[in-house]
């Protein structure tokens, strides 16, 4: 057993507002600048519907991720030899029609506009090439459109859905909608990483964060293809792949990430993930529909005497170890099993998980409201209004059953936190709820508290970065204190 | 004298100006090692220019590179007319291949207003030096007839003489001007390379057919840690 630290993250999508709050405070910290306007690291899609760039999850174009042939997983969009021949021309990459032309606006015609009958018009003008743009499109065109057309029709996981429930989900008195916050997932087994010719792109040893070193990336852009969430992006103006670096300037300092903190619904949870190094492969290389809970199974328990014992000896920091049993993160995809990989089939590991939501779900039952009769617990999800197989195909592999569990789950806690607050269920019946889904009252309050009473530090537990051990492998710390400590290793001495 | 100038000192100028510059800018600028790629801008009208671009290029290059290295292996296998034939007929097709990609590269380059907003001037003077190397090289092939063999004879020579610091210049006095103006053009991209986006084949990513998938990189790698070595 080979013990990781990963640093990772779950979103609790019930209590995701789509405020875009998350995507602005990345925007202004990293990418706001020319070549990087269209990057959205963090970006919140309206689902159904099909996200940024344009249908990303259509794989079958885009050709991202793993797939498994034989035995064998292999990049899907090129093999190694392959990209030296896409190299000159690679057919997967998105181009920036699938994403949008970034835009301004002529604002300077409001003031020097001469005196006229009409109001002046700042008219939008495009970011690249300076000249006036007729808008087709831009980041969140779909905001809160479900149902429409030309987004919420094309979503590539309707694919997976039968005819009927396709159509049950766009009658106008179903429609339902939910949002889907994005961030890069800092995989176990990173496609974008796997597909670099150059080698420019890493994972951190310390926390799993994967980075793409700006001076050995030459642009051969296979990254930007391979990532099956398009989460690297190519920036024109540089000529070098960008991606989230789940804000690790800020995390070294013991910060948390822009997009976490400025979270208003503060859906965003992040803490240490223990894993055994030696399953990854394995796991990358199960069946369809073992793939999420190998990777859970990878996920170690970091109150196990043999796993402390085990990390111990891979070199794992104390603080480490005591970050991962404080780790939200741990508690919700482990402990509880109700955070879920998204599109776990691209085999890539990724490392962000989403509670399902429930509340699409809730809100329909039928004419007369919400379904309280005592007969059964959970009628609301089997007629659900958002099919099952919608959130499975996002979160399941396509395994209803996947989701179903989780959400049962949470419509349990509910029935149960709503005898403690409200009173009127029976005791009885809410016990029976709980056991049917395999919770105790304890778990069902902890599930409660972390999801709605949480503090800052019980969402966000960020080891130490411990940067006196990078010293220490390469001399005395002693000896580092008489540097000049402004990020050069020479000592202040004059010539 | 001019001809000493050109063909005896200015190669030696371009290639000493070519290796120092690319050390120096690889050690202090790696930032600016990319190939600059627009396919994100533009990415239908590429693959008809750059992939016939390049491979013909490439194929035409490995040419001259063969032939520098083995001139009597090539006369030797130039003298059944039918395979003279055979590999004049391939470099020219492989030319006229590039020289296609070339100006569909450049056509595009022109017209497209992305394209416009990422081109410099370093960009038009790499366009430039290959479209005059690739139409000088396509004129002599078609004008001058089995350059194959020749070059064997007559140009490797001089390369050679370069090459071990004894330029000898009589090899090439006589020649046309098409293919001296060919010869000169070639030093001159020589030394443009560490300058313009040139500097991408100087990072060909070979390395990657042997690289494991995954790469891991510490700040601070545990096994190493003094501590738990036990100093």
């Amino acid at each position: 057993m080979k013990v990781r630290s990963q640093i990772s993250m779950v979103f609790h999508l019930d209590k995701c507002i789509g405020c875009h709050t998350c995507s602005v405070a990345c925007k202004n910290l990293w990418t706001d600048r020319k070549g990087a306007e269209y990057m959205w690291w963090n970006n919140v899609e309206t689902k159904p519907g099909t996200g940024y760039p344009f249908r990303w999850e259509d794989q079958k174009d885009y050709n991202g991720g793993w797939i498994k042939k034989g035995s064998k997983i292999e990049l899907k969009g090129s093999s190694k030899l392959q990209a030296f021949k896409n190299i000159f021309h690679n057919p997967n990459l998105p181009v920036m029609d699938d994403y949008y032309e970034p835009w301004t606006y002529k604002y300077e015609d409001l003031i020097n506009s001469p005196e006229q009958d009409t109001q002046p018009t700042a008219r939008p003008v495009s970011m690249v090439t300076g000249e006036y743009i007729d808008i087709k499109g831009g980041p969140n065109w779909d905001d809160d459109l479900s149902g429409s057309e030309e987004f919420a029709k094309n979503d590539p996981n309707l694919d997976r859905m039968t005819a009927e429930e396709k159509e049950g989900l766009f009658n106008l008195q179903r429609m339902v909608m939910m949002y889907l916050p994005r961030i890069c997932n800092h995989c176990l087994n990173p496609s974008c990483l796997a597909s670099c010719p150059s080698g420019a792109i890493y994972k951190r040893g310390e926390d799993g964060i994967v980075l793409i070193n700006q001076d050995a990336c030459r642009g051969w852009r296979m990254c930007v293809s391979a990532c099956p969430y398009k989460k690297t992006f190519y920036n024109w103006e540089t000529g070098k792949s960008e991606k989230c670096i789940l804000c690790f300037p800020r995390l070294e300092v013991g910060e948390v990430p822009a997009c976490m903190h400025s979270c208003v619904g503060r859906i965003r949870y992040l803490g240490v993930l223990l894993y055994d190094q030696d399953q990854i492969e394995k796991v990358a290389h199960m069946e369809e529909g073992q793939l999420i809970d190998g990777q859970i199974n990878a996920i170690l328990n970091p109150f196990d005497p043999e796993v402390i014992k085990a990390a111990k000896e891979s070199g794992l920091a104390d603080s480490m170890i005591e970050a991962a049993q404080k780790s939200p993160v741990y508690k919700w995809v482990k402990e509880w099993k109700v955070a879920l990989p998204l599109h776990a089939e691209y085999r890539t590991l990724p490392m962000l998980f989403y509670v399902p939501p429930l509340l699409p779900i809730m809100g329909n039952i039928s004419e007369n409201g919400y379904d309280n009769s005592n007969h059964t617990y959970f009628t609301s999800i089997e007629k659900s209004r958002l099919p099952i197989q919608y959130l499975a195909s996002l979160f399941g592999c396509g395994d209803e059953g996947k989701v179903r569990d989780v959400l049962k789950k949470l419509m349990a806690v509910r029935i149960f936190r709503r005898e403690e607050s409200v009173g009127d269920q029976s005791k009885a019946w809410v016990q029976k709820a709980l056991s049917e889904v395999g919770l105790d009252e304890k778990t069902a309050n902890a599930i409660f508290k972390l999801t709605s009473m949480c503090t800052f530090e019980e969402r966000f537990v960020i080891p130490p970065s411990h940067r006196e051990m990078a010293i220490e492998m390469t001399k005395m710390v002693l000896e580092a204190k008489g540097e000049t400590g402004f990020g050069t290793s020479q000592k202040p001495e004059r010539i | 004298m001019s001809d000493q100038l050109l063909f005896s000192i200015f190669p030696y100028v371009a290639v000493i100006v070519s290796v120092i510059v690319t050390i120096v800018r690889y050690r202090y600028q790696k930032f600016k090692f990319s190939s600059l790629s627009s396919q994100f801008l533009e990415g239908k009208n590429l693959f008809w220019g750059s992939v016939p671009w390049h491979i013909g290029i490439l194929v035409v290059l490995l040419g001259h590179f063969v032939a520098f290295l083995i001139p009597q292996q090539i006369l030797a296998f130039n003298s059944v007319p039918a395979r003279l034939v055979l590999l004049e007929v391939t470099g020219l097709a492989m030319a006229l291949l590039a020289l296609v990609g070339l100006v569909l590269l450049i056509y595009r380059r022109l017209n497209n207003k992305r394209i416009q907003a990422v081109t410099t001037t370093s960009d038009y003077v790499v366009l430039v030096v290959l479209l005059v190397q690739v139409i000088s090289g396509i004129m002599i092939a078609v004008g001058y007839r089995w350059g194959s063999n020749w070059f064997a004879s007559s140009m490797v020579p001089y390369l050679r003489s370069l090459f071990l610091l004894k330029p000898n210049i009589g090899f090439i006095a006589s020649m046309p001007w098409v293919v001296k103006i060919h010869i000169l053009n070639a030093f001159v991209f020589i030394m443009l390379i560490p300058f313009t986006r040139f500097v991408h084949f100087l990072v060909v990513p070979f390395q990657y057919v042997n690289r494991p998938w995954q790469i891991v990189r510490w700040n601070w790698d545990p096994s190493k840690s003094r501590k738990l070595k036990g100093e």
